[in-house]
């Protein structure tokens, strides 16, 4: 692969992270986000860039099941760490359940932000606050739709949230 | 052509959801290639004056870096104005990055950093020091609005206001009830999601295959071409997917030329991505200022409607949308004056976003209509029903089709509008006060010139393709429907392909016209491939279709057959192979039919209603409901055209209540250049939204009913919030967004 981030003469160190199940080494520089680190060098560009300030979400990711924004995340401090990225929760030919749900639902118009809206509610089923509507518009706010699917994300959220309400047993999500 | 469907009209799913939903869609900045450099844009940080002097010295010995452009070293670029005008071009002097000293707005790109990494570029943009002569800048419209001036060259002949009609003044003094009042708008930010970006990698051969964050592949194409004087035929620029646009991606932005000559001074592949604040700087919603003068005799019958407007424009160029012309159609009204200018300010030229005009116009009419209301004693409902007209008076036109009754009937039925008490402040919930609001929109139904191919295969298969975009408004699924209702095929067996300068052409995606065009051609492809179908099944040997006539045949399970009788007919496989074709292939033009276009005028008609919540002492307005009735002809798929009314209806609370770019006057220079600042609704700001699309037949507005959902969605919302926000507190705020500040300063009427 072709890492042009990896410059000579400045300082990089190596880690281990899971990225998707798979153990990977990486040389980072210590300034490196996690976000430039899965976009630019591993081309995992379903992780989005939307601001790069921690104000959008649009890079929400998983790290130990926990949603973040990975902009505002060095990489080197990760190391160890279980990363999920949105291609990790599923394909085209195998959705996720909320996945599925975002495309019923017609939860998304441009797609952008969709990613991290997925992953920031797969991290919210995970928390285990929200119990209906109102909470998942509260607890999804750190997520922003320009299109303004809104209506029709929350609809996706609580359908999933519902189905697995009815399922004690099954593990959140993920 | 209008009746029956099988997959036209239903509410399926978005064919590329799942490529969207599994992060598989790439957008502009997501392409990769061997030996990437990467660009970043140093923006000035005065708003006018002269570059004195830039030092990069710093900048250059930054590990990683390439080099430095600035005005001094930028390589040779056209000549002539023309070459810089791209299709949506304004009248005036388009910009040039880099063309030499002078600073015309805060953030213009000043310099630009290439490198190895993006990181490198970034922080070495960062020691480039600029040294800047200043100078006093201009940039408050309501300061400005004494400096405006009519247009002198109309950037459309129909931007500009109709002629007088009847003695308006004269009506306004003579009426029963009069309201006069002005209504300010702040500059807003499309603010999509997706970071503007231009990826552009270097064929061996000197191609260039350029993706770009735009709403038009060719016009991208067609500018880079003229200006950095490319071989057309060597160029291919792509927008499979588009992060958002609302406007902000109809005209090329300067990343795009700063990609490509980077790229071809280096002769490496580049990748330029703005950054957030970067987007601030780029074309905008123009903060604008208008005065609306209504009068209605003692029935509330319109006597008189005055409406003049003053937006902003930039020093270069004379941006222009029409802002108050709809004050001369809405209703009906026989003394009517508009004027409208513009003010030079300042700021980076603005541009068209989401129903551009509209939104900004209609919010003061339909907030100047529920005053008259008031000042009648009239329902608001009841007035604009009272001033229904069906002609379109600004041009004295018939009108393709206007179901707004049944908006007006549908919506208030839905939202429970008869229940409303009618005095400010006569509802509440709790601490909370209530209010009830309403508004009309209105956007022109457009047209315009298009092509497309259709090329159906010996397998079944159907592929679709033209160079239209889907900016999220969901072109690849109505055109994947389109075909498969032609060829009588399910949608998963069309494939769409969209977003490449190279394929059929098709204007910018823009104006709510992608549906009624590329979709009128691909309808018209797909004919001309069932006739083409239709001559090779005449010359097969006993053809049970030698007589039929092209209008009486049509595709049924995968045979061509007479419409009157499906038993009669040939299947498609034995038709190709007949011929000894592998496929079938037809491109077809459509445009807008001059004959109609000459006697009817085409528009898209809303009614949308909303509640608020008010709580007074914080001077919190939550929008708790909204139903909105939309009258916009054929509606080719429910699922995305409600989405695309959501969205509108969204960005119409935004407008309402949080979006105000915000400028320091003494300097000229955005305050608020970032999404923690400059608010766009969040999740919490959004409760429940019900669409409702009225039965509406119009055979005339485009060839396959439709008339566009694009912009519709977001007119007349602002008004209804602004209205209900009245209602609930007995306070007209007049100059938007509503902040709590402006809650809490007003007095009660």
């Amino acid at each position: 692969m072709d890492t042009p981030r990896a410059q000579s003469g400045l300082p990089t160190s190596s880690l281990i992270l899971d990225i998707n199940g798979i153990a990977q080494t990486v040389e980072v520089h210590p300034w490196t986000t996690l976000l430039d680190l899965l976009r630019s060098e591993l081309e995992l560009t379903g992780t989005k860039k939307g601001c790069d300030h921690g104000q959008c979400g649009a890079c929400t990711v998983l790290i130990d099941g926990e949603r973040i924004n990975s902009c505002l995340k060095l990489a080197v401090t990760l190391d160890g760490a279980e990363i999920t990225t949105i291609e990790g929760l599923g394909t085209p030919g195998d959705m996720h359940p909320l996945q599925r749900a975002f495309v019923e639902h017609d939860a998304f118009q441009c797609g952008y932000c969709t990613p991290g809206q997925i992953c920031s509610a797969v991290g919210l089923i995970n928390e285990g606050h929200a119990q209906g509507r109102d909470e998942i518009r509260e607890l999804m706010s750190g997520n922003l739709c320009r299109c303004g699917a809104y209506t029709n994300i929350a609809d996706a959220i609580e359908e999933v949230l519902s189905a697995q309400a009815g399922t004690p047993q099954r593990e959140a999500a993920e | 052509m209008l009746n029956q469907s099988k997959t036209v009209g239903l509410p399926v799913s978005r064919i590329d959801g799942p490529l969207k939903v599994t992060g598989q869609a790439r957008y502009a900045a997501e392409h990769f290639g061997p030996g990437m450099l990467y660009g970043h844009v140093v923006s000035a940080t005065i708003a006018t004056g002269r570059i004195r002097a830039i030092h990069t010295a710093a900048a250059e010995h930054f590990p990683g870096v390439v080099k430095i452009y600035t005005h001094d070293n930028r390589p040779k670029t056209a000549y002539r104005d023309s070459r810089w005008k791209d299709a949506v071009a304004l009248p005036g002097h388009p910009f040039r990055p880099l063309e030499n000293d002078r600073v015309l707005f805060d953030g213009q790109p000043v310099a630009f950093v290439v490198a190895e990494s993006p990181e490198a570029a970034r922080d070495a943009a960062g020691l480039v020091q600029i040294e800047y002569l200043s100078e006093e800048p201009h940039t408050d419209i309501v300061a400005q609005r004494h400096e405006s001036y009519e247009p002198p060259v109309p950037r459309m002949k129909q931007f500009m206001p109709p002629p007088p009609r009847g003695d308006a003044e004269a009506a306004f003094a003579a009426a029963a009830h009069r309201v006069s009042a002005d209504y300010v708008l702040s500059g807003e930010h499309h603010n999509p999601m997706e970071l503007f970006a231009s990826t552009v990698l270097l064929g061996t051969d000197g191609a260039l295959t350029i993706h770009d964050k735009t709403q038009g592949s060719q016009n991208s194409c067609d500018y880079i071409c003229g200006v950095f004087s490319l071989d057309p035929g060597k160029v291919v620029v792509k927008n499979s997917f588009v992060g958002g646009a609302f406007g902000q991606a109809l005209r090329p932005k300067h990343q795009l030329f700063f990609a490509v000559m980077a790229s071809l001074d280096l002769n490496r592949s580049m990748k330029v991505e703005m950054t957030r604040q970067d987007m601030f700087y780029l074309t905008w919603r123009p903060s604008c200022i208008q005065t609306v003068s209504l009068a209605a005799d003692a029935e509330g019958h319109l006597q008189a409607v005055m409406h003049h407007a003053v937006h902003a424009t930039s020093r270069h160029e004379d941006y222009q949308e029409n802002v108050a012309n709809w004050s001369g159609l809405a209703y009906k009204c026989e003394n009517v004056k508009i004027s409208y200018e513009i003010a030079k300010l300042d700021l980076a030229t603005p541009g068209d976003m989401r129903a551009p005009g509209a939104a900004t116009g209609m919010t003061a009419l339909e907030a100047a209509m529920d005053e008259l209301a008031y000042a009648a004693g009239i329902d608001p409902l009841e007035l604009r029903i009272r001033n229904f007209v069906h002609r379109d008076q600004n041009q004295d036109k018939a009108i393709t089709s206007k179901a707004l009754h049944a908006c007006y009937r549908e919506g208030a039925a839905r939202f429970g509008w008869a229940e409303r008490s009618a005095a400010p402040r006569s509802m509440r919930e709790g601490d909370d006060l209530v209010g009830w609001g309403m508004a009309g929109g209105i956007w022109e139904a457009m047209m315009s010139k298009g092509e497309a191919k259709v090329r159906l295969s010996v397998d079944g298969s159907v592929t679709v393709s033209a160079a239209a975009s889907d900016i999220g408004t969901g072109t690849y699924t109505i055109l994947g429907q389109l075909a498969a209702e032609a060829f009588d095929c399910p949608v998963d067996a069309v494939s769409v392909e969209i977003g490449a300068s190279d394929l059929p052409k098709t204007g910018v995606e823009g104006g709510s016209w992608t549906a009624a065009t590329t979709g009128s051609a691909v309808q018209a492809a797909a004919k001309a491939v069932i006739k083409t179908l239709l001559t090779h099944a005449q010359s097969m040997e006993n053809s049970p279709l030698k007589e039929a006539k092209v209008q009486q045949v049509e595709i049924a399970e995968g045979r061509l057959v007479l419409e009157s009788n499906h038993q009669i007919g040939v299947s498609m496989v034995d038709i190709l192979e007949a011929a000894g074709l592998e496929a079938i292939e037809e491109h077809a033009k459509v445009g807008p039919d001059m004959l109609t276009m000459m006697r009817y005028a085409s528009y898209s008609h809303s009614a949308v209603f909303v509640e608020v919540k008010v709580d007074e002492e914080l001077g919190i307005v939550r929008v708790t409901r909204v139903v909105s009735a939309i009258g916009a002809g054929r509606i080719l798929n429910p699922k995305t055209a409600r989405s695309q009314i959501l969205g509108g209806i969204v960005m119409g609370i935004g407008m309402a209540l949080h979006e105000e770019g915000m400028i320091d006057h003494r300097t000229g220079r955005i305050m608020n250049h970032n999404l923690a600042e400059y608010h766009v609704p969040a999740h919490a700001d959004i409760r429940d939204i019900e669409v409702i699309f009225v039965e509406e037949d119009d055979d005339m507005a485009s060839p396959i009913g439709v008339k566009g959902l694009g912009e519709i969605g977001i007119v007349g919302v602002a008004a209804a919030v602004s209205n209900a926000v009245f209602h609930a507190t007995g306070k007209r705020i007049r100059t938007l967004p509503i902040t709590v500040d402006k809650i809490l300063q007003s007095e009660a009427v």
